[in-house]
């Protein structure tokens, strides 16, 4: 079980990997699209990574709620308790 | 009773190619929907797609590309055993596109048969005639993946049309003293059948369309119905997100099970020839199954678009004349699409 800032820093790691962005600037009231530029597809590549990596399921339908990057971090974290 | 004589082994004896004369730019995609060039090279890497032009059929493309691939094997199509065509866009449920291919190539009286397995459809083709030679059913088995897509896609939506192209690719499989044709991962899916499907079926235009108009490709005006008019000629559509997740995460797995079956590693291989689905689907799935970078990676989508069952024999071809010495290397191949469904395996490349 990852705490918050684990997956804070492990999402940073894949957003890094996916988009060059550096790790610093996957802060948690940061947009994936707004703020961090992200596109649908490389929100999905960001999406699979992060099920691997934290071992939790991301269904289709609530990717779109994950705006922020808090919004992920709090997802997993849910997701991991369950 | 007898029961026929097996053969150990099976190779892919030559490939062939028939790529059709229209262009179609980025630009000219962005007369239909509102997009850039720009956009769609970062998110497809397409910069052009062939089209057919009006009089071409599928089966006048899977002709050209089946003549190219008999030549390469040095095979006459007297010679075949079996005709196996993949497509989806052949516009008659009955009789089949390979019926009329086999005759057309001089293959009379051969076995033939249509496969409707999508952008997979290839891959199964080659299931199909490994088998088939190896049982001792078949000697020469003739797989052409060939495509009209443009017939069934509608260019002002924007969840797949703009990606597709037409064209058809072959090969000519055969006995061989040395393993060619590493065991076939294959497989389907069917609770996301509706990933990638059609708006209707054809019956809808049966019973829908207005007087005088069914023959029409899309029928437009007083449409006194509850069918919206533009619906009524069947069109592809794709849930681009599922899609691009299943491609990324299910595939990587079945190719790597395709690696394993075969006992090959990743840098045993000298090419890598996924389904020519989206660029960046050809990079997530070499970055997960870890290719290296000794081998070459086939990127045929970017002049080519997405070409359903011709993508990886014309991207493998292609590989073969522009890189000769390809040639006696191991290929993965991996198709994969609307059904869901799925097929991947080792080559050797001819």
């Amino acid at each position: 079980m990852a705490s918050n800032e684990e997956i804070q820093a492990g999402l940073a790691e894949i957003v890094n990997e996916e988009t060059g962005l550096a790790p610093e600037a996957v802060e948690l009231d940061k947009s994936f699209t707004d703020d961090l530029d992200i596109d649908s597809i490389s929100m999905m590549t960001i999406v699979v990574n992060a099920e691997e990596k934290f071992g939790v399921r991301i269904p289709d339908e609530e990717v779109k709620n994950l705006k922020t990057v808090g919004d992920a971090v709090t997802y997993i974290s849910n997701a991991q308790e369950g | 009773m007898n029961q026929n004589p097996l053969r150990e082994h099976t190779r892919v004896m030559g490939f062939g190619s028939y790529r059709p004369d229209i262009i179609v730019t980025n630009e000219d995609v962005c007369q239909w929907i509102d997009s850039s060039d720009e956009w769609i090279r970062q998110r497809t890497g397409i910069v052009t797609r062939h089209r057919a032009a009006e009089d071409v059929s599928v089966i006048d493309m899977a002709e050209g590309a089946a003549r190219d691939a008999l030549a390469a094997a040095g095979i006459d199509g007297s010679q075949l055993d079996a005709v196996i065509l993949s497509t989806v866009t052949h516009p008659y449920p009955t009789p089949s596109g390979a019926s009329l291919l086999a005759e057309r190539l001089g293959a009379t009286p051969a076995p033939a048969f249509d496969i409707s397995a999508a952008c997979a459809g290839y891959c199964y083709g080659v299931a199909q005639a490994d088998s088939l030679v190896r049982s001792g059913t078949s000697e020469y088995v003739l797989v052409v993946g060939a495509e009209k897509l443009s017939d069934i896609i509608d260019n002002s939506e924007r969840t797949i049309s703009f990606l597709l192209g037409d064209g058809a690719g072959a090969v000519v499989i055969g006995p061989s003293d040395s393993p060619g044709i590493g065991p076939s991962i294959w497989g389907s899916d069917g609770s996301k059948w509706d990933a990638i499907s059609m708006t209707g079926s054809s019956l809808q235009l049966r019973d829908h369309a207005p007087e005088g108009k069914a023959a029409g490709r899309i029928a437009t005006a007083n449409v006194e119905d509850d069918v919206a008019a533009e619906s009524l000629w069947p069109t592809l559509r794709q849930d681009g997100q599922t899609v691009f997740r299943w491609a990324v995460w299910e595939m990587a797995k079945v190719a790597q099970q395709a690696l394993d079956a075969a006992g090959v590693k990743p840098e045993e291989l000298s090419a890598f020839v996924p389904h020519q689905a989206n660029m960046r689907i050809i990079d997530e799935l070499a970055k997960k199954l870890k290719i290296p970078d000794s081998v070459v990676i086939a990127r045929d989508i970017a002049d080519a678009g997405n070409t359903s069952a011709a993508s990886i024999p014309l991207a493998t071809h292609r590989l073969l004349q522009e890189n000769p010495e390809l040639s006696g290397g191991l290929s993965l191949q991996i198709g994969f699409g609307a059904g869901l469904v799925f097929g991947a395996q080792v080559i050797a490349l001819p």
